[in-house]
């Protein structure tokens, strides 16, 4: 069996140690790069006269939206509030039904965003927010950095994006749909209560 | 799953220094990364609950991490092991599909058999109440619902996809979670049709009900008056 040439070893050597210098050069971006983030969909239930506070660790530079709408619950609105580590508020709102709120965060640490139920007295809410941090992980850490797309690779990306946008409307819809509902049964509930009332009352009298 | 193959690719050199080096400072990034979860704190006796209204056949992950106030070092330090959460999840028909305790760090899984509003609760099973010394439990929390689900990585292995491949897959999940929630949406469109169709027949009888008592107490009252003012020679 011939030995490997000398050209071949060099270029053998070449090659390792140009692999080594690309992890190098990943590891670093790794570092200095904000590592990927996610979103939080949390639909919760607020008691009346409550206050329920969430946080999240947000690195300096991350683009981030807020959005939050109220499903259930007396006149459907909320407070809330979002502060940044240092306790400035960055939104604060009263009595939202519905509402959202893009951010990119100007220092590392803990934000805080609180929903607020203490205006009302006895109905409880039904609260629905999407915080998205970041953007979303991609699908296969490495390969993205590593080399660029193929046609079909890119044409699979934005089907994705499409996707998502289009779950993310449907979720929009079945919350406003939910929202409709709750309203129509509370109604059907008071016509059927407050018509019977209404009726003893006004032909009670007559009668009497 | 997802960290192996990053490794993978970036240590070539198996059995050279600077390939373990390399893997073992990416092994230590990975792991000194922590979790993006959201938290908030709960007190001891406390329950919360979420709500995931949910199509039929998806299946839902959550994933929490508690730690517990230390007093003396004024910190957050992870939870002591004794002390674990009481995760309860009920269906749309208050039935209970999932009621077990884990530990302070815990992963639980169900998949929804009927559409509609599935509550998770938790609540810490402490039951020495000086254990919390009047603080409160910090709960880091991570629901993923359907297709958010799936560990991609677990998935590429399995079947051995390749990248392409598991790109078309996850595209394939995505637009079947999208179907489910077509359906659901139709079966609760009828409900609300339902629900709205009986107030309108409800508001149609009463006020056919009230015009008709409204006629009967006037020709009643007629009669009455009419009795007595012929009882008293009026007329």
């Amino acid at each position: 069996m011939p030995r490997p040439g000398s050209a071949q070893r060099w270029a053998s050597a070449v090659g390792r140690w140009g692999c080594r210098l690309l992890a190098l050069l990943l590891l670093l971006l790794l570092l200095l790069v904000p590592g990927p983030g996610g979103a939080s969909e949390i639909t919760f239930e607020l008691p009346d006269n409550a206050k329920q506070c969430f946080y999240e660790d947000i690195a300096q530079g991350t683009k981030c939206t807020l959005e939050f709408q109220v499903i259930t619950g007396g006149h459907y609105d909320v407070d809330c509030r979002l502060e940044d580590p240092d306790g400035k508020v960055l939104y604060k709102e009263m009595k939202k039904q519905y509402d959202s709120f893009t951010f990119t965060a100007s220092k590392n640490g803990t934000y805080k965003f609180c929903f607020s139920n203490e205006f009302s007295t006895f109905t409880h809410k039904t609260v629905y927010f999407d915080f998205q941090v970041g953007e979303d992980p991609p699908l296969f850490p490495s390969e993205n950095r590593v080399s660029a797309l193929t046609q079909m690779e890119s044409a699979c990306v934005s089907i994705h994006e499409a996707l998502k946008s289009v779950i993310d409307y449907q979720t929009h819809f079945r919350l406003r749909e939910a929202q409709g509902r709750s309203r129509a049964e509370d109604l059907n509930t008071r016509v059927a209560y407050c018509s019977l009332g209404w009726e003893v009352q006004e032909h009670g009298a007559n009668i009497w | 799953m997802a960290a192996e193959h990053w490794l993978m690719v970036a240590g070539p050199g198996r059995g050279t220094g600077l390939g373990r080096v390399m893997r073992t400072l990416l092994v230590l990034l990975w792991l000194a990364a922590p979790g993006s979860a959201l938290y908030f704190h709960i007190g001891e006796t406390e329950k919360k609950c979420f709500i995931e209204e949910i199509p039929d056949e998806t299946m839902v992950i959550g994933n929490y991490r508690t730690q517990l106030y230390d007093k003396q070092r004024e910190e957050y330090q992870p939870a002591t092991p004794g002390l674990g959460m009481f995760v309860e999840v009920k269906d749309p028909e208050d039935k209970v599909i999932l009621a077990r305790q884990y530990g302070s760090e815990g992963r639980f899984t169900f998949t929804s058999h009927t559409p509609g509003e599935h509550q998770i609760c938790l609540h810490s099973n402490s039951t020495k109440f000086s254990l919390f010394a009047g603080g409160m439990l910090r709960v880091h929390l991570d629901i993923q619902v359907g297709e958010h689900a799936n560990d991609y990585a677990e998935i590429a292995a399995k079947d051995k996809l390749s990248e392409l491949q598991l790109r078309v897959r996850q595209l394939v999940e995505q637009v079947e979670q999208i179907q489910k929630e077509q359906n659901y949406q139709r079966w609760r469109e009828e409900r609300f049709r339902q629900t709205s169709e009986s107030t309108n027949q409800r508001v149609l009888w009463w006020s056919i009900l009230q015009t008709l008592i409204l006629v009967a107490i006037g020709v009643w009252q007629m009669r009455h008056l009419k009795s007595f003012f012929e009882a008293k020679k009026l007329v």
